[in-house]
């Protein structure tokens, strides 16, 4: 992550530096640094508990660290109000743990409240933007004038993409998206990011516990251990690591699993992305490991291609 | 589609049925976007040409702006789209489902018409609903005290501190300065006959057999029935209280009965402390004001407040307890939905626990006085 790497041409979309948060006597981060650079799918994992839904909250200024600097599109945001930095809040969007969508309005008005704090549309083209957000994460139209009490988890999950997405951000923070959704919705969840990402250039701060999720559209997976991020690289890269959780988490039996798969649909969705993104996938591990990177093929930079058996 | 320089806005041409567009596709430019278009296509019979060969970036609102003008005009074709966008389109295109954004609403007549139903409906079911929930109550009552494990006195307890002890200062406040209200308003309509001493059988006896109790009722039905309606009513939105359930536990055991009992322990105790703080007020008042001394003040209390004035004044307070808790709790089950609804029954709980234990004491003083007591 050192700034001075070669490959370090674009300036990145999130930088944080020395984060320490606190919650009376317990310290869940210390010292943590993070880089997120623009337009790539950063994926987020850590055991339960260690820290990755209050460093979203940092990043987007619900939660004042102790110590540590964050900045946004070039712009510091510890400490200051979300509310007050209008200009920021429009350009993200973000899914939170639980959905949180205001339950006082129907699913249709939910996507619309972000359209009309922002721009001065008309009425029947919010309707249909909010139409075609709601129909994109897979939501039935009976759900457009449904209340968010009328609707099963993982429709909330959805609802709460379809505002997320509402203004066109160019960065998402989705916390756990596809925790409760079954393995089909989850599919079409990754297919729906990794799309909106390639064609919009979005970058993506993605907290999951989803392997295949992972394997499927990460770019570079950042692991946040021991307080800290441990480590930030490709999925294939991170399963080679000799880190103790890694190893268990990553080579455990469902790691193994969803490499396999992820290998297995590799000829597919290689072929379907490479030519894409390879560019920026390459950028984006080059960061990391720039001669590595530079050196291989574009495409062959992505995870499904080099998953740890065939290494 | 990229690194080029930005433009401010997006610009529309038309040539014959051609349009072409330069620059950001984008949301923020979509107002002005969808303007020009319009006024574009009144001026083109028939189908037209696209061109978005000079497009920098197109977001999603973009390419529905696009998608929409290709779907209405059929037999439109686009030009010069990159594989972005035309993946873009693609999906847009896919996502063209319109719903509705909210449940349809009825003409205003018959709209109207089932507001004042099922706010009739609302009403008795009301009265009938919390009858039953004071039945239920009494049941896991009876429960509580025929079974092994009693009553949840920890939950007593804690309840007992934050409905009484917790609000012992702003009651003692209240019932202060209602005191020394009492006692200079009627100083200024009895020295009229020069009778100010008699000030002191006013205070003594408004505030023991009624004052302290009432307003002590009123200022508990707007702290605690609000809180109650407000804790339970979340619990229920949060599913906690269907939890509880499912694991057994009774929710009006476990909720309703530990309120119920602190509230008729504590509102004597409140009352008893707010009618000698107002007379404490009252006193203070007849010292400085009319020279009565302390000591004078006290013996007189004592001569004509009859025994009897404390004891109803104290009686009232565990039924006051008793309504002000169960609304509290009943409207708090009440709860469903939405966040807008916890706000409504907890409005609902104070209103009406305020309501019923106003007409509680007028009951309770028609009957003492006709067994007599006057
Ligand atoms: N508002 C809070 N007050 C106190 N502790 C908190 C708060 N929010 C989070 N924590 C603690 O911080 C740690 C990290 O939480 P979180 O980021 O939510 O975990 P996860 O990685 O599972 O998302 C947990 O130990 C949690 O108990
Ligand atoms: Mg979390």
């Amino acid at each position: 992550m050192g700034p001075t790497s070669p490959a370090a041409l674009l300036a990145p979309v999130i930088s944080v530096r020395g984060l320490v948060n606190r919650f009376g006597d317990q310290t869940v981060h210390d010292g943590l640094d993070l880089d997120v650079l623009p337009g790539e799918i950063l994926g987020v994992v850590g055991g339960s508990g260690s820290g990755k839904s209050v460093l979203m909250r940092s990043i987007i200024g619900l939660q004042v660290p102790a110590e540590g600097r964050i900045e946004v599109f070039g712009r510091e945001v510890s400490g200051i109000d979300a509310t007050e930095n209008k200009e920021l809040t429009r350009q993200w969007g973000i899914l939170f743990q639980g959905g949180a969508l205001f339950s006082g309005l129907t699913v249709a008005e939910n996507v619309l409240v972000p359209l009309r704090e922002y721009f001065n549309l008309s009425e029947g083209l919010m309707a249909e933007i909010a139409s075609y957000k709601i129909a994109m994460v897979g939501l039935p139209a009976e759900a457009g004038p449904k209340y968010p009490s009328e609707l099963s988890g993982g429709m909330k999950k959805r609802a709460a993409l379809a505002r997320s997405l509402a203004l066109d951000p160019k960065l998402l923070f989705l916390d756990e998206p596809t925790a409760g959704l079954d393995p089909i919705a989850a599919d079409g969840f990754d297919t729906l990011i990794r799309t909106l990402a390639e064609t919009m250039q979005l970058t993506v701060f993605l907290i999951t516990h989803d392997l295949d999720t992972l394997h499927a559209i990460c770019d570079r997976v950042a692991v946040i251990a021991d307080k800290k991020i441990i480590a930030v690289d490709t999925v294939s890269a991170l399963a080679k690591l000799d880190h103790p959780w890694m190893q268990e988490y990553f080579n455990g039996p469902r790691g193994r699993a969803a490499a396999a798969t992820a290998k297995q649909d590799g000829g597919r969705a290689a072929a379907a992305t490479a030519k894409q993104d390879g560019g920026r996938a390459a950028a984006a591990t080059a960061k990391q490991d720039g001669d590595r990177a530079a050196a291989a093929p574009p495409g062959l930079a992505k995870t499904h291609e080099t998953g740890p058996e065939s290494s | 589609m990229s690194a080029a320089p930005a433009t401010t806005s997006v610009t529309l041409t038309r040539e014959g049925n051609q349009i072409s567009l330069t620059g950001r596709l984008t949301i923020s430019r979509a107002e002005a976007l969808e303007q020009d278009l319009a006024a574009a296509l009144d001026a083109i019979e028939g189908p037209v040409t696209l061109d978005i060969l000079a497009v920098e970036r197109m977001d999603t609102v973009g390419a529905w702006l696009v998608h929409r003008l290709l779907r209405d005009r059929p037999g439109s074709t686009l030009e010069g789209a990159s594989a972005d966008a035309v993946r873009l389109l693609a999906e847009v295109k896919a996502a063209d489902v319109p719903c509705i954004m909210r449940p349809e609403s009825r003409p205003f007549f018959r709209r109207e018409l089932e507001r004042l139903g099922a706010y009739m409906f609302e009403f008795f079911n009301t009265i009938g609903a919390s009858l039953a929930f004071i039945g239920i109550t009494l049941i896991a009552a009876g429960r509580a005290l025929v079974s092994r494990r009693g009553f949840r006195w920890n939950s007593v307890f804690i309840q007992m501190e934050q409905t009484g002890v917790n609000a012992l200062g702003i009651i003692g406040l209240m019932s202060f300065l209602v005191g020394i209200v009492i006692a200079q308003q009627g100083a200024v309509q009895l020295r009229q006959f020069g009778a100010d001493v008699f000030v002191i059988n006013l205070v003594g006896r408004a505030t023991f057999r009624e004052l302290g109790i009432l307003l002590t009722a009123i200022m508990v039905a707007g702290r605690s029935a609000s809180a109650f309606a407000a804790q339970i009513g979340a619990m229920k939105l949060a599913e906690e209280v269907d939890a509880m359930r499912t694991i057994g536990l009774d929710p009006v055991e476990v909720l309703v009965l530990p309120r119920v009992i602190a509230l008729m322990l504590m509102m004597p105790l409140l009352a008893f402390f707010a009618s000698v703080l107002a007379v404490i007020g009252g006193g203070l008042f007849t010292w400085i004001s009319l020279d009565i001394p302390p000591a004078t003040f006290v013996q007189r209390i004592r001569e004509v407040v009859p025994m009897s004035d404390f004891w109803i004044g104290l009686s009232k307070a565990p039924a006051f307890g008793l309504v002000i808790a169960v609304i509290g709790c009943f409207q708090g089950f009440q709860v469903s939905g939405n966040a807008e609804s916890v706000g409504y029954r907890t409005t609902l709980a104070v209103v009406q626990s305020i309501f019923l234990v106003i007409v509680l004491d007028a009951f309770f003083a028609v009957f003492y006085t006709q067994l007599g007591f006057d």
